[in-house]
């Protein structure tokens, strides 16, 4: 147990060190998942912080720009760096058939990875007021919305209600079951990604509930923070997804 | 630790734990229970009832702010010092584990120093959200917050900082001492491992 937590220690050392290295390129393509593995030397893709698309404080009021920085430049930095450092590690591992050790790395590579993807399809559900933050859902999600929900208002207190509800640390998704043809609230713990709950699950919103993503600012409070950040919803952008999924 | 952390976690997170268990006692069949009766009840197992997270988030902040005391810290005496030599091979080492262990936790939890009821040995353990050793069923000797509202307010995103100064400036051993005398009439440390035959 010692020696596995020493090793996990190094990990995050060495995940520093690469941190300061990795460029911040902006996201190459505009792909679901998030940001596309940059080619590297080695063979193994390396994965890079995407910008943001707005200022830090460009969600004030709802979200401070303190946080965003925060939020953006350490933990998802954070995330992406250890997740690089286990690829690595994790190809190595395979490279000389280490199958426990290709075991062992599952639960950081899922919770790195995890928190990559979660936070990259994060920053492009928020946007700024004056560029349409905010903005009702219309069209084909607005209906389906009436539809699986009966209002946008019920949809909006369930999210919340979920959202408040989750214990721990963890994330609140509107999802689209591609096969069912449904819309549905789920909720993730930490940073499993919304497929852990359904191999058919498209991520449409995610609203991170992380203590680290509002308590600065709203303190122990957290449904202040859900009733909040709804002025601040991409709602554009979880419309084109959800058009591109039921295309 | 800053004074408008203990304000808040004291005041908001463990205070709104305490409304909640008592609101949940009203209705429910717990009703009559005692803390430490509810915690190993209400964990069913693995498959925690409703109650189960206000009545553990309650045991174990109780237990987080008498593990620690202003100004202290720095290492253990006499027996407590022994048995961590006996258990981790020296004071550094256990220093060492906790904190590896506290930094390798993914997520929300805590990190305990507990009395393994069956190796007969301390240890240190993580466990994830609200679950308790109680609940395992080990002696618990010592814990800290994890959750980020512990420390976000005084560190930000550095939990390492936060263990670092806790194990070093904030950890009663007095009262680790005090614990680890009552554990021992449950655990008895001084036997020997006898092979039966």
């Amino acid at each position: 147990m010692y020696r596995r937590c020493s090793a996990l220690l190094a990990l995050v050392a060495e995940a520093m060190a690469l941190r300061t290295l990795a460029s911040r390129k902006a996201l190459v393509a505009a792909a679901l998942g998030g940001a596309r593995p940059l080619s590297a030397a080695r063979g193994v893709a390396t994965f890079a912080l995407p910008d943001l698309t707005y200022d830090y404080g460009a969600l004030e009021p709802a979200i401070s720009g303190e946080i965003m920085q925060l939020h953006h430049q350490k933990h998802h930095a954070a995330y992406v760096a250890n997740y690089n450092k286990a690829l690595e590690q994790l190809d190595a591992a395979v490279a000389k058939g280490d199958a426990s050790a290709v075991v062992q790395l599952q639960s950081v590579i899922k919770f790195n990875g995890g928190g990559h993807v979660n936070h990259s399809i994060f920053w492009k559900n928020l946007k700024p007021v004056s560029e349409g933050g905010g903005e009702p859902p219309h069209e084909k999600l607005g209906w389906a919305i009436d539809e699986d929900f009966g209002s946008f208002e019920a949809l909006v207190k369930k999210v919340n209600a979920e959202g408040a509800a989750l214990q721990g640390s963890g994330w609140v998704w509107l999802a689209l079951d591609k096969e069912a043809k449904k819309l549905r609230v789920e909720t993730t713990a930490n940073q499993d990604p919304l497929v852990t709950k359904g191999i058919n699950l498209v991520p449409l919103l995610g609203i991170d509930v992380w203590e680290h993503a509002y308590y600065l600012q709203y303190k122990n409070v957290r449904p202040d923070y859900l009733s909040n950040i709804w002025k601040v919803m991409n709602w554009k952008y979880a419309g084109e997804v959800y058009e591109n999924a039921t295309a | 630790m800053s004074k408008r952390t203990v304000e808040l976690h004291w005041g908001k997170h463990h205070q709104n734990y305490v409304d909640g268990l008592n609101k949940q006692l009203a209705t429910s069949m717990f009703y009559g229970y005692t803390l430490e009766e509810l915690i190993k009840e209400g964990y069913n197992n693995g498959n925690p009832l409703p109650e189960y997270n206000n009545a553990a988030q309650v045991w174990n902040h109780h237990f987080f702010w008498e593990s620690m005391q202003p100004e202290s810290g720095g290492s253990p005496e006499g027996g407590v010092l022994q048995q961590i030599e006996k258990d981790f091979g020296s004071f550094t080492n256990f220093r060492e584990e906790f904190i590896c262990s506290a930094l390798s936790l993914l997520g929300s939890g805590w990190v305990w120093l507990v009395l393994k009821r069956e190796e007969r040995k301390l240890s240190v353990v993580c466990t994830r959200n609200a679950i308790s050793p109680l609940a395992l069923g080990d002696i618990p000797i010592m814990n800290l917050d994890l959750w980020e509202h512990a420390y976000y307010l005084d560190y930000k995103d550095d939990r390492r900082m936060y263990v670092t100064n806790f194990i070093d400036h904030l950890v009663s051993w007095h009262t680790v001492t005090l614990r680890m005398m009552r554990g021992e009439a449950f655990v008895n440390l001084g036997e020997p491992n006898i092979p039966v035959a």
